[in-house]
């Protein structure tokens, strides 16, 4: 039986070292190339018409004098007269031209007549009197099951009485029955009245739900803090735009590059669209910069750019989506904000927590953050209200619902500690069994933020920094999931001593490649250059889509077994030649050797040779249910931040952030730290800078461009320090996904300790000098009151 | 992109013939950081560019008793490693290290810098230079003005001057050297931006025919002089309000003081009220706040941006405080 389990922490040659990722040469020279940089002879430019009026209906479409502009080789509608238009920005006429500039030049030809509707952008909190009902959209649904928790029953009878805003998939329905999704409710949507989007009224409230006795819980409570907090829209902004390049090697065949987080994903995505076998459409991508959540799906000019090179003869055209829209559709992370009311003991003893919520993701609604975030309060009141808007609809962005939940809670519960007059730590720490099942590593990983960021020693009651620049310490605690999805790939050991693994992966510049070859080469016991990894290419085993921090698990999963089937294929062929079972055999420090006597061993390209003239190739997967299980669920983290605030300018710099976090058995000690300063630099951006400003005149996004749509510069981000909790009682989890959890913190983290610094909550992110400034002529205005 | 002509010219002369009547007939390109974005966008679409990279005149920097004079084509960067600059205008040689970044730096130049259009999301988002909606109603009034004009925003304009050199180059009272069909001519950097009345007037003074060939400034020995920006990030990002002073200094008192404020108004503001505050007085916290509450004694807030009229006062302290620290100028 073949040992799949990972090794133990003295054997690992390099599983957990500090490995520097294998691309980084070929990025930081510029030789990789992304999709955006596919330029071959002869490709053609697509260029998108795009609506600008935030809803409107198309009256007429007029293409004529686009066809017949020079250099014009095809033109395809993405909508048709009579269609609603629920957002600026949205797709309605593709062509593609010998050069980027003609095909601007014939978009501007296009002639639509629109008829124009009112729209909608704002976010602003729902009037008091919006009754509970309205159609619900997936993620309501899903939301109301998952994080608002309520009863099946409800949710059931709202789906018969208000039917529904999409038209259900039955490949999708079956997959929310895998996931747990009960009958009754699948049934229900089966058969709910499908209300077309935008038709279903502006606000959707959800039913109050209760935990526990909330009433007799705020009766209870000795201190009770009232407070909003929240975050905006903002958008995924991706570096390298959304976009694919699609051509047609024959008549039967297309060849699609595309800048996805889902390789092996996009074939089944084109094929109906394009009615042809998913079987003839190759995927190619070698790297990609960035998707954040917003690259999973093929989108409407992946498949535009297939139809407009079909049109052309098969040339390959190439749509890149400008920076414009790119902020405009393709992909905003829901706003979500919330009043909340929370009460404890004196002795910071948490009782009973109430909010009432309101957030947008779109035309859609968007979904409910999980409340109260991780600290499950025992008596709770809780209510949502999705509001449906004119803005581009929302996508997953990293740890989809938990940085908005982070926020509203840890916000909450830090205004509670203040008003306590408790030590946020201290009071996390007072109710750390609320956070159970990961009670005991976040007291562990408090304790260790402490000790890195000196919480004990620096921290001080809100707004007693002296001076006009006050210093502030903020703390907060996230949770996610990341168990490993499926993947398969192919590992191949060759007579050269060579090795390689294939699969339909992608490395979204996270070091997957890096881990892989990680994972591979420790497996067989040779050097980390003997092994070749091969992605992003459906020509190789099918891997899952990178989204929700899965792709770890799964592909260190699935290479560690081929690696261990491959090697026993191997052992089989060099037994012999030791005079040896295969099964005695091991691979180790690059020879094969009998492991209780090993000086009989083999150099590992003289044990290869033994293979003659084949190589071995084994299909490793991983899937779930599978024994052993190499891959897990569920992470802690904290996070800590230090700041400074100019009271006079309401300017907020970041001194110090301390990230504390587990991630199970860590394959990539580099990486994986590199994974989560990232995270605090995107966490940094959306705290102090990141918002999607709409404009009501207009319906427009106003600051569609990197001039007033702001990331974090090199210099804002003070000092990142990273600490990975590995070792026993880590290790042995398995290896766990990253991406997300370290994102979850920053806003909440920030926040908190802007707050403790000036002595008042800025409500909502992002903190700049506008909101901050309002927040303190408010304590002004308040002191001058009393 | 719409088709256009390019023309470069070797001689100024050359350049003005290659420019036309109308902004909309010919554009004048330097570096292009700007001028090329801008027609990305189809903000403005002119049927030529005129670059003027080739006329190396137009690249020199000549100390005199008098001042000194930079060559339009100078860029940000050159300037701001000038060692003259540095002993002469610090505050100049400050402000031209921190605009935009370093690649921009890198390209754009004085001239480009001193003409580049407002950044208005209205007006980049192509509603015209007075943002005006489909009525004739200003979109920046009833919408999202919160980096929009707290001073001489009485309307028709009401964005805010972009570039951050120019308030500084005003408060060493320099002037820009202009050639036209008519030859040389000289304005104030005060008086060469104006709020427009109209969609068809520019935000300065400059007519379609005519180039900015230099900025001159004058002698400023022992001025103390410092430029303070309000902003968020390190880099490239615009500020919310900029103030620059530039005293003269006499027995621990202000003698005379120049303030200028930027990002607060469609033109560099020029505060009177701030300098004739400060004057006679020697700058301590509190001086310096009273000169920046007179600074925008006269500032009106629209729907949006008040608390830019609490940063600007704090960038006429901070400027104040900062200039009485300095040493004075060579």
């Amino acid at each position: 039986m073949a040992n799949y389990e990972w090794p133990a922490a003295d054997k690992r040659s390099l599983i957990g070292k500090r490995i520097s990722r294998v691309d980084g040469p070929q990025k930081t020279t510029g030789r990789a190339k992304y999709t955006y940089d596919q330029n071959p002879r002869g490709m053609l430019y697509g260029k998108i018409v795009r609506s600008p009026h935030a809803h409107a209906k198309i009256v007429s479409i007029d293409t004529s004098a686009a066809e017949k502009h020079p250099g014009v080789k095809a033109v395809e509608l993405m909508t048709e007269p009579g269609k609603e238009i629920f957002w600026a920005g949205d797709e309605l006429v593709a062509l593609a031209a010998v050069d980027e500039t003609s095909a601007e030049d014939a978009a501007r030809l296009v002639k639509i007549q629109y008829e124009v509707l009112p729209h909608f952008v704002s976010d602003a909190e729902p009037p008091a009197d919006v009754p509970v009902g309205g159609p619900l959209s997936e993620n309501e649904i899903r939301s109301m099951v998952t994080t608002l928790q309520v009863p099946v029953g409800q949710v059931v009878s709202r789906v018969q009485s208000d039917g529904i805003t999409f038209t259900p998939k039955e490949e999708d329905l079956e997959q929310a029955k895998k996931n747990g999704m009960p009958d009754a409710l699948i049934d229900a949507i089966r058969k709910a009245k499908v209300v077309p989007p935008g038709k279903g009224g502006t606000y959707k409230k959800v039913a109050a739900q209760t935990q526990g006795d909330p009433d007799k819980g705020f009766s209870e409570s000795e201190v009770v803090s009232e407070g909003i907090y929240g975050s905006p829209v903002i958008t995924h902004c991706c570096l390298e735009s959304h976009g694919a390049m699609s051509e047609w090697p024959d008549p039967e065949h297309l060849f699609v590059h595309i800048s996805t987080q889902n390789v092996s994903g996009i074939p089944g995505q084109m094929s109906e669209p394009l009615k042809m076998p998913a079987t003839n459409i190759r995927v190619h991508q070698d790297h990609v910069g960035g998707g954040f959540g917003s690259k999973f799906s093929v989108d409407s000019w992946g498949i535009v750019s297939a139809k407009l090179s079909k049109k052309a003869g098969g040339k390959p055209v190439k749509i890149m989506l400008d920076r414009r829209a790119e902020l405009e559709v393709a992909g905003a992370r829901p706003s979500a904000y919330a009043r909340v009311k929370v009460g404890a003991k004196k002795d910071g003893t948490l009782v009973a927590w109430e909010h009432s919520g309101w957030g947008t993701g779109g035309v859609g609604g968007g979904g409910a953050p999980p409340l109260p975030y991780i600290v499950n309060v025992p008596n709770q009141k809780k209510q949502h209200t999705a509001i449906s808007n004119n803005i581009g609809s929302a996508r997953a962005w990293r740890a989809p619902n938990h940085p908005q939940a982070a926020v509203i809670t840890m916000g909450a519960l830090e205004d509670l500690a203040a008003k306590l007059n408790m030590d946020p730590v201290d009071f996390f720490l007072k109710n750390i069994e609320l956070t159970s099942p990961r009670a005991k590593i976040y007291a562990e990983e408090i304790r260790k933020g402490d000790e890195l960021i000196g919480w004990k020693k620096n921290w001080r009651p809100r707004g007693e920094s002296p001076g006009p620049v006050k210093r502030g310490l903020g703390m907060s605690i996230h949770t996610w999931g990341g168990r490993g999805h499926n993947s398969e790939c192919d590992f191949t050991i060759n007579p050269d001593g060579s090795v390689s693994v294939k699969l339909g992966s992608q490395d979204l510049g996270t070091g997957t490649r890096t881990c892989i070859q990680m994972v591979a080469a420790d497996s067989l016991g040779v050097p980390f250059d003997a092994v070749k990894v091969e992605l992003g290419d459906t020509q190789y085993p099918p891997s899952g889509g990178s989204g929700g921090s899965t792709t770890i698990g799964g592909v260190s999963s699935s290479t560690r077994r081929g690696a261990i089937d491959a090697l026993n294929q191997l052992f089989a062929k060099v037994a012999p030649a030791l005079n040896a079972k295969p099964e005695e055999l091991e691979a180790v420090n690059g020879t094969v050797r009998v492991a209780s006597d090993t000086k009989r061993s083999l150099p590992w390209k003289q044990a290869c040779a033994k293979l003659g003239a084949m190589p071995v190739t084994a299909r490793g997967v991983n899937k779930s249910g599978m024994t052993p299980d190499l891959t897990n669920s569920g992470v802690g983290g904290v996070q800590m931040a230090d700041v400074s605030v100019d009271t006079e300018t309401g300017i907020v710099k970041v001194n110090k952030m301390v990230a504390v976090q587990d991630c199970g058995l860590v394959i990539d000690l580099k990486t994986a730290e590199s994974q989560v300063y990232g995270a605090l630099i995107m966490g940094i951006a959306y705290s102090l800078y990141e918002e999607k400003i709409m404009d009501e005149q207009t319906g427009r996004m106003l600051n569609a461009n990197m001039e007033f749509y702001r990331l974090t510069g090199i210099g804002d981000f003070g000092e990142l320090v990273v600490h990975m909790m590995t070792g026993p009682g880590y290790d042995e989890r398995g290896v766990i996904g990253l991406a997300e959890p370290p994102t979850v913190s920053p806003g909440a983290a920030i926040s908190n300790a802007v707050a403790n610094a000036i002595g008042v909550r800025v409500p909502f992110l992002p903190l700049t000098p506008d909101r901050v400034l309002a927040a303190l002529e408010g304590k002004e205005a308040r002191r001058a009151a009393l | 992109m719409r088709p256009f002509e390019f023309a470069s010219a070797k001689t100024k002369a050359q350049a003005v013939g290659l420019l036309g009547t109308s902004f909309d007939q010919a554009e004048v390109l330097a570096g292009g950081s700007d001028l090329l974005a801008l027609m990305k966008d189809d903000v403005v679409h002119p049927k030529r560019l005129v670059s003027i990279q080739g006329i190396t005149e137009l690249r020199e920097v000549k100390p005199s008793e008098a001042g000194l004079t930079i060559g339009a084509l100078r860029t940000l960067d050159e300037l701001a490693h000038d060692q003259e600059i540095a002993r002469r205008y610090p505050a100049l040689a400050w402000a031209l290290g921190e605009a935009a970044s370093p690649q921009i730096r890198n390209v754009a130049t004085l001239g480009g810098n001193l003409c580049q259009r407002p950044r208005c999301w209205y007006f980049r988002g192509g509603h015209g230079l007075l943002a005006k909606g489909p009525s004739g109603e200003s979109l920046v009034i009833k919408g999202d003005n919160r980096y929009h004009a707290i001073l001489g925003n009485q309307g028709p304009a009401y964005f805010v001057s972009p570039s951050t050199i120019a308030p500084v180059l005003t408060a060493y009272g320099a002037k820009v050297r202009i050639h036209g069909p008519k030859g040389d001519r000289e304005v104030t950097v005060e008086k060469f931006y104006r709020a427009p009345q109209s969609d068809t007037e520019r935000e300065h003074d400059l007519q379609p025919n005519e180039i900015v060939t230099e900025v001159v400034i004058p002698k400023a020995s022992g001025t103390q002089a410092a430029a303070y920006e309000v902003r968020q990030k390190e880099a490239f990002d615009w500020p919310f309000a900029t103030a620059c002073a530039v005293l003269k200094m006499s027995g621990g008192r202000v003698e005379s003081a120049r303030i200028v404020l930027g990002h607060v108004a469609p033109v560099p503001w020029v505060s009177e009220m701030a300098a004739r505050s400060i004057r006679g007085k020697s700058v301590t916290a509190e001086t310096a706040a009273a000169a920046g509450q007179a600074a925008v004694e006269s500032a009106i807030a629209l729907s949006r941006n008040k608390f830019k009229i609490q940063l600007a006062r704090v960038a006429v302290a901070r400027a104040l405080l900062e200039a009485s620290k300095a040493t004075a100028a060579a």
